[in-house]
């Protein structure tokens, strides 16, 4: 069989999501946003909410995120989404509200607006992508920075003594009564992927649902902020940071879990 | 609700206006003087009547973004804070002018710098029509003098920043926050529909409907040419704005020989003794900036060489008077006089400082 025989619309067995449009994307090769980004798009047109879908971007890698998703879009002042994503769903019920947001953005200067957020129950998800460092401004120190991982202003690795433990703010807002779902998830591998396509629509459903705020962690790769190849930064990632930050769901009200 | 007449402080009048108003969400922060613009609202409930969102926010930081995140979505929402939070919200109040988004809100001013004091002060003048954020931006400035102004410029403020898609801001102080005051409070409209907004802003963040590009709310642009276009827009709207909106009030100025320039609460004072220097045979005049940015400029440089002297009086330790030496550019002395910390002034010592300082 010829190649051109086989590049037919009817063998596609894996296409770009309707929702995703063809802007060349900034993210760097071995990135996780690209793969949650397009979870995101799949799920809200699956669920036929294009036209009810408000996201609010951070500061951050993913400040672009609006660039990517044929959305309406708010974007925050650093740390402030879910603020900004709080009044956009009590003045618009109806519409399915979230924030995107990474690690400085929602565990370090936005910290106070996730856990307050969170704790009164907004309806909306808030999808967190924790890669252990900033990567838009270079690759300094996240407050998920784990100990002893090198990072431009750690450089010879996070010293406890100096900087801090690294925060596990996923089990924080899991204690924290206004939230119905905190889970963790990975995109290293299509099982992975999978898994938390189907935890990521539940989050939305439960948004729609009045159920409280729904907080869905990625513990995700930064290869150009790790030095490392994509290859590596994925198996880093397991031997590293997923023994810190274990996979699965932190609370679970629906299945009574976690509380 | 009809139109009503009722004895309110300054801080009820805008909780009530903004019910009125139709507002559709108030989002802020407890702190003195100020406090009951919230409490107000909270005891009227308007969730249960227009529908009105009122929301007590973890930090004035949150507030403000509260009131980004609605105003992206076309929808009327306000802010209230006193000097110590309106300083917090100012990252907010430059992402709100840089993104183009209407909104009101309201700083009660009180002493400061730092935590200062809870007594009233008009020491944010610099803050508010000079910037206070960071970036080129303006914010529309009206300075009420009485409760009932208190509760005509919440309808203003959001009317103008509809206008010129731009954050509005009631600049009153703690005298003004607090004193009670007959007020006439206008007819309640209803909030505008979901349609209704959808028409008027159709820019606003409120789901890609079919058949249009997605709308997206935000003050970033990497492109430095780009950013450039941005500001030249921005600053276009704002001459436009200085065009139209200035607004001021005169009283005795006709015949003045001696003009005082005060807005808010010290106009309020200083109408007292421009009314003790007329009775003693002095031509004193009286001119008061309502909006301090667009600034009356032009009405106050009309004035320059027909008056021997002007004396800016302002609870501050000088900030309008460089506004007021610009307009005159040298053509007829100006000087200041102020109380500081939340010291008030007495009308007689305002006449004491305009003899001190420009008659004698």
């Amino acid at each position: 069989m010829e190649l051109n025989e086989i590049i037919r619309p009817e063998n596609l067995v894996h296409g770009k999501p309707r929702l995703m449009n063809d802007n060349p994307m900034h993210y760097c090769p071995g990135c996780s946003h690209g793969v949650i980004h397009k979870l995101i798009a799949e799920v809200i047109d699956e669920m036929g909410m294009e036209e009810k879908t408000v996201g609010v971007s951070p500061v951050g890698c993913a400040v672009f995120a609006y660039n990517y998703l044929d959305i309406d879009w708010i974007e925050a002042a650093h740390g402030r989404a879910p603020a900004v994503a709080t009044a956009v769903k009590r003045l618009n019920p109806d519409k399915m509200v979230f924030t995107y947001q990474g690690d400085g953005d929602l565990a370090a200067i936005g910290t106070a607006e996730t856990i307050h957020a969170a704790n009164r129950g907004e309806n909306i998800v808030i999808v967190f992508v924790n890669n252990a460092i900033y990567g838009m401004t270079g690759g300094q120190m996240a407050p998920t920075t784990l100990e002893g991982m090198p990072t431009s202003t750690t450089p010879y690795g996070r010293n406890i003594e100096l900087n801090g433990y690294p925060l596990k703010i996923g089990e924080l807002l899991a204690k924290v009564e206004g939230t119905c779902l905190v889970t963790r998830q990975s995109v290293h591998t299509a099982a992975a992927v999978r898994k938390a396509k189907k935890t990521l629509r539940k989050a939305f459903e439960n948004s729609m649902n009045k159920k409280g705020t729904s907080v869905v962690e990625f513990v995700s790769t930064c290869a150009s902020g790790w030095k490392m190849t994509p290859d590596k930064s994925n198996k880093w990632m397991e031997e590293n940071m997923f023994p810190f930050y274990p996979l699965g769901d932190l609370k679970n009200k629906e299945e009574g879990t976690g509380i | 609700m009809s139109e009503e007449i009722k004895l309110l402080k300054g801080n009820e009048a805008i909780a009530h206006a903004a019910i009125r108003y139709g507002t559709d969400g108030y989002f802020g922060y407890p702190i003195t003087p100020q406090s009951e613009i919230m409490e107000t609202l909270m005891a009227e409930m308007p969730w249960e009547t227009t529908g009105m969102v009122v929301l007590q926010a973890e930090s004035e930081v949150a507030a403000i973004n509260m009131v980004y995140g609605g105003a992206g979505t076309g929808k009327r929402v306000m802010t209230s804070s006193s000097s110590p939070g309106i300083s917090l919200k100012l990252e907010g109040i430059s992402y709100i002018a840089g993104a183009e988004l209407p909104c009101l809100i309201v700083n009660v001013m009180r002493g400061g710098p730092g935590l200062g004091t809870i007594q009233p002060s008009q020491a944010d003048y610099f803050q508010t029509v000079k910037g206070g954020g960071h970036g080129d931006y303006r914010l529309i400035t009206l300075a009420p003098s009485s409760v009932q102004e208190m509760a005509d410029f919440t309808e203003l403020g959001f009317d103008l920043a509809f206008k010129y898609s731009n954050p509005s801001m009631i600049l009153a102080d703690g005298i003004v926050g607090q004193m009670m005051e007959k007020v006439v409070l206008p007819p309640a409209r209803p909030r505008k529909t979901d349609e209704e907004i959808s028409t008027e802003s159709p820019w606003a963040a409120r789901g890609k409907t079919t058949g249009r590009k997605p709308n997206i709310i935000t003050s970033l642009e990497l492109d430095a040419a780009a950013m450039e276009e941005n500001n030249l827009r921005f600053q276009a709207k704002y001459r436009k704005i200085e065009e139209n909106e200035v607004r001021y009030e005169e009283f005795m100025c006709d015949d003045a020989e001696y003009l005082l320039i005060a807005f808010g609460s010290s106009a309020r004072i200083c109408q007292k003794a421009v009314e003790t220097a007329r009775a003693e045979g002095m031509k004193l005049g009286l001119l008061r900036p309502i909006t301090l940015w667009p600034f009356p400029t032009k009405a106050i440089a009309g004035y320059a060489g027909r008056v021997k002297g002007m004396l800016s009086v302002e609870l501050n330790a000088g900030q309008m008077v460089e506004d007021v030496r610009l307009a005159v550019e040298g053509k007829v002395k100006v000087e200041h006089y102020g109380r500081l910390g939340g010291i008030i002034f007495t009308p007689d010592e305002i006449l004491a400082a305009l003899k001190e300082k420009l008659i004698n």
